[in-house]
């Protein structure tokens, strides 16, 4: 049943790309969408880019939320690296430290990755196991357990709820 | 007015692909050459869809959108090729 | 409206110019990369917007929003992968950095085996 429900999701999900790549006003477009989309379910049969997403009301709620705390993220690191680089002096304090994440899905992971990417100063250099490399650009602490808390926990409190 | 804003942009966005440029001939290794690359290609996609806009021609967001796809696959097989060979 | 759109197109331009001097400016290739994907990323999305405000009467408003969450999707990503090659064919960081966890690990690891 959840196997199912995952599929819908993933139809869905498709469907909507379709229609805003091609337009609405064009039925015979619609019926060859809908047609190679079940196709593309019937023979890959592990392409779920879902299969983690909690279907409640709670996690639609905190998806919604966390992109606008995704945006306010990428607008304050943009703000952060102007500020560095018109600055004649670039004050840059470099280094790649360890973050411990307490995620367990892989689509949670993969979109925490990208979210610490595109936050002020700090970039995903390797993954392995439960531990995050990345560079900061200005390193404020070494410890583990403190960068994990400045980086990592603002976006893990919303990506817990949506993927679990 | 509008035109003027969007004309400066278009100026402005030229000038930041000759910035990049600069750093990807000059870059000492070639991670650098590739970011420099990688960035190039986004501006380019920006300038795309602003020469769309200049001709009315939607058709050209398409090629904006393949070009975007080709300049990730590059990027990624690149960084493939330099991890571990072909 | 198009005024509008023209504004915010402007200052998407600003960004990705200083995405490319932070690119020109930056010690070594991680910052470099820092510099280029955060501020092209938010550059496009605000040049991209102004664009399509401008054009608002034309259907070509989802094919730039697909265009954007793509850029939004796939740009972290290269990076991530351009920054890990770098970083396995031992591109050093620069003489100002503090420290090096990987590097570490690696050749503890190393030592290990």
């Amino acid at each position: 049943m959840k196997i199912f429900k995952q599929r819908i999701l993933l139809l869905l999900f498709l469907m909507l790309f379709w229609v805003l790549l091609t337009s609405l006003d064009r039925q015979e477009l619609i019926a060859g969408g809908v047609i190679v989309i079940l196709l593309t379910l019937v023979f890959f049969r592990r392409a779920a880019v879902f299969s983690d997403f909690q279907i409640t009301l709670k996690s639609l709620i905190y998806s919604i939320a966390y992109i606008f705390v995704f945006l306010a993220a990428l607008v304050r690191s943009n703000l952060d690296i102007a500020f560095r680089v018109l600055n004649p002096k670039l004050p840059i304090n470099p280094g790649i430290v360890k973050v411990k994440t307490s995620l367990n899905s892989k689509t949670g992971r993969l979109i925490l990755a990208n979210s610490i990417t595109l936050t002020p100063g700090t970039l995903t250099v390797e993954t392995k196991g439960d531990y995050y490399y990345i560079h900061w650009i200005d390193v404020s602490t070494q410890d583990v357990e403190q960068a994990s808390h400045e980086i990592v926990s603002k976006f893990e409190k919303y990506l817990e709820v949506m993927f679990g | 007015m509008a035109d003027i804003l969007y004309n400066t942009s278009a100026v402005i966005a030229l000038i930041a692909i000759v910035l990049a440029g600069y750093r990807s001939l000059k870059g000492p290794n070639v991670a650098d050459r590739v970011v420099a690359l990688d960035v190039m290609t986004i501006i380019s996609i920006s300038l795309i869809v602003y020469v769309a806009a200049l001709a009315q021609r939607i058709i050209y967001l398409d090629v904006a959108m393949v070009y975007a796809l080709i300049s990730f696959i590059g990027v990624i097989a690149i960084a493939r090729y330099l991890e571990r060979g072909l | 409206m198009a005024v509008f759109g023209g504004i915010v197109t402007l200052i998407g331009s600003v960004f990705l110019l200083l995405g490319a001097l932070g690119i020109v400016r930056m010690p070594d290739v991680y910052n470099r990369m820092q510099a280029g994907t955060k501020a092209t990323t938010l550059g496009t999305l605000l040049f991209l917007t102004g664009i399509a405000i401008g054009q608002i009467e034309c259907m070509c408003i989802f094919r730039i929003l697909i265009l954007i969450l793509f850029i939004i999707f796939t740009n972290p990503i290269s990076s991530h992968a351009l920054a890990r090659a770098a970083h396995h064919i031992g591109i050093p960081l620069t003489d100002k950095s503090v420290t090096d966890a990987l590097a570490d690990d690696e050749s503890e690891k190393e030592g290990a085996v």
